[in-house]
């Protein structure tokens, strides 16, 4: 399975992760030998079998609409990197008038 | 005394009866910890003083007769377990500031009981690894000889029990993370079905694989813990809505006239002839306490690498995608816009390992490749579940090796991740399937421990501690512990 530097680029963009381009070829090596792993799985007979997604036949569990956390903001706040009248803060997202 | 010479129920016993206090035993755990990990590297954080504080209310409620169940026991926690107000870091720098505001499920399950938390284990990063050199926070060395691995990724929790700096410790198996590491250091680690344990506030990797365990110096240590751990949870929508299990009454239950299957796919493998040995002796135990042995076939159980390697990646770029540096955990310094900033976080807040995984399971779940990879993947973890439930039809646990061999010098297999990954050959098929699996200690290659793997049916931890105790009653190889002095 060979990966071109411009999917691995578009991957990683996906991911929103940064990738240097000197670490670009040992990366996709490493990927490309991952990939390979897979193709035993195009042996296996798979037509007649459904997806498992989870371990547990389950149905998703309902609740009553209630209240039960507590309101949590200044503790949750205080693991933020950047904070401003009690809201995270990022750089500018809107483009528009300064 | 050497109290750390004790099994829990001593431990226990000897709090009771008044030989010694949870202020003692606590204040001796922590002594060890100050004067053996600073080689190890099996703690990234100790809570000395919380410790302290919490074996002091213990000895108070002993005077009182309000004790509770595990009252004034010390354990260690996997850094992966949220602890309310105590740095929980996952192994990552993408972590390394982060105090979780809440506290895991199961670290409230067992500090209800009066349980003491020691501190907080390292562990490969976002549990990601086999060898406990991915972690941000250093690699964990093996107490049994310090040049080689400890496993993963609960390395730090199978450490430290080696070399008896905690009594027992939790850790979390998603491919193997438990039963690897036991099986490395000469623990007895335990599996349970998914679902048993819940996930609430233990931090994900891959969430249909992950589940929460122990790692112990016995079967008997580990039912008394696990048993703790267990009961549903509403805070997980995927905790089984079953009462808590009793692991414990039975435990001395003969297994005579049981069947163990031996996979024949696995036995076909080529493994080092110390392997083959220990498991032939381990099966000749069982032959002489009754139990009946059949050569089973799981046909498709050979394609649980490839599956466990789209799958856990696929489901781990989903959960990680929250890393994003904007409400808690590292951020990059001077983003010079928002796209900026999550791509730079990202790419210094996560170690190699993780970003190849997110790439991966990015790649795998990407548009033109869903169907080939990511639905293949799932439709193959169908047939191998199919497999187990064919083979369980007529025996009661299934018995192989947990690992290839014994463990590995550091830096071995580092620049290699496929090799890495095979660590784990025997241990993912369980998580594909859901079902409880343990690692006992069964033999040693130059001085170091290697481990067997039982798995069982759903929900019957009971019995694989069964059979875990009984070969442990027949056998030594649990009591071994290393030479650390």
């Amino acid at each position: 399975m060979a990966l071109s530097d411009q999917e691995l680029k578009e991957i990683a963009y996906l991911a929103r992760i940064n990738v240097k381009e000197d670490s670009l070829p040992s990366l996709k090596k490493e990927l490309e030998d991952i990939l390979g792993l897979f193709e035993e799985l195009n042996a296996a007979e798979t037509s007649e079998i459904s997806a498992m997604s989870h371990p547990l036949d389950l149905s998703q569990p309902t609740r009553q609409d209630e209240v039960t956390e507590e309101n949590l903001r200044e503790e949750l706040l205080k693991n933020a990197p950047s904070v401003q009248s009690g809201l995270f803060l990022v750089p500018k997202v809107i483009e528009g008038e300064e | 005394m050497d109290l750390h010479k004790l099994y829990l129920s001593e431990q226990l016993e000897g709090i009771k009866s008044g030989k010694f206090s949870s202020t003692e035993l606590t204040t001796h755990y922590l002594e060890r910890i100050s004067k053996f990990d600073d080689d190890l590297n099996s703690f990234i954080t100790v809570t000395e003083d919380q410790a302290i504080a919490k074996a002091k209310k213990s000895d108070e409620r002993y005077k009182n007769n309000t004790n509770l169940p595990l009252d004034g026991l010390p354990i260690a926690h996997k850094d992966i377990f949220c602890t309310k107000d105590v740095l929980t870091t996952c192994g990552s720098k993408m972590l390394s500031n982060f105090e979780a505001p809440y506290s895991s499920t199961v670290f409230e399950k067992l500090d209800n009981e009066g349980m003491v938390m020691l501190g907080k284990t390292n562990m490969d990063e976002f549990a990601m690894g086999s060898s406990n050199e991915t972690s941000y926070f250093g690699p964990v060395k093996n107490p049994w000889n310090t040049e080689y691995v400890p496993g993963g990724s609960s390395g730090g929790s199978a450490s430290c029990v080696s070399a008896e700096l905690a009594p027992v410790a939790t850790a979390t198996d998603t491919g193997g993370s438990i039963r690897q590491p036991a099986s490395l250091c000469g623990l007895t680690g335990i599996k349970p079905t998914y679902g048993r344990v819940s996930r609430y506030g233990m931090i994900a990797f891959a969430s249909s694989l992950d589940q929460g365990g122990v790692v112990a110096r016995s079967a008997a240590d580990a039912a008394l813990i696990l048993e703790a751990m267990c009961g549903h949870d509403p805070k997980d929508s995927t905790s089984l809505n079953l009462e808590r299990p009793d692991l414990t009454t039975n435990l001395n239950n003969p297994i005579k006239g049981m069947k163990i299957g031996l996979p024949k796919e696995f036995f076909e493998k080529e493994m080092p002839s110390y392997v083959e040995k220990s498991i032939e002796d381990a099966i000749s135990v069982y032959k002489d306490l009754g139990a009946e042995i059949v050569e089973v076939s799981l046909p498709n159980i050979n394609l649980s690498l490839p599956i466990y390697y789209i799958i856990a990646p696929a489901e781990c770029s989903a959960n990680l995608s929250r890393y994003d540096g904007v409400r808690y955990g590292y951020r990059c310094e001077d983003p010079k816009d928002i796209e900026d900033l999550y791509m730079r976080t990202r790419e210094e807040g996560f170690g190699n390992e993780v970003k190849r995984r997110i790439l991966i399971g990015t790649y795998a779940l990407s548009a033109g490749y869903y169907d080939a990879y990511y639905l293949k993947a799932q439709k193959c973890r169908q047939l191998v579940a199919n497999d187990f439930k064919e083979v369980f039809k007529n025996i009661d646990v299934l018995l192989s090796p947990t690992t290839p061999g014994t463990s590995f010098k550091a830096g071995e297999k580092t620049n290699d991740p496929i090799a890495m990954y095979l660590q784990d050959i025997f241990t993912i098929p369980a998580n594909l399937a859901g079902l409880p699996g343990l690692s006992i200690p069964c033999g040693e290659n130059a001085g170091l421990p290697l481990g067997l793997q039982l798995v069982g049916n759903s929900l019957e931890e009971d019995k694989l501690l069964q059979f875990a105790h009984s070969y442990q009653l027949n056998t030594d190889w649990h009591s071994k512990m290393p030479d650390i002095s």
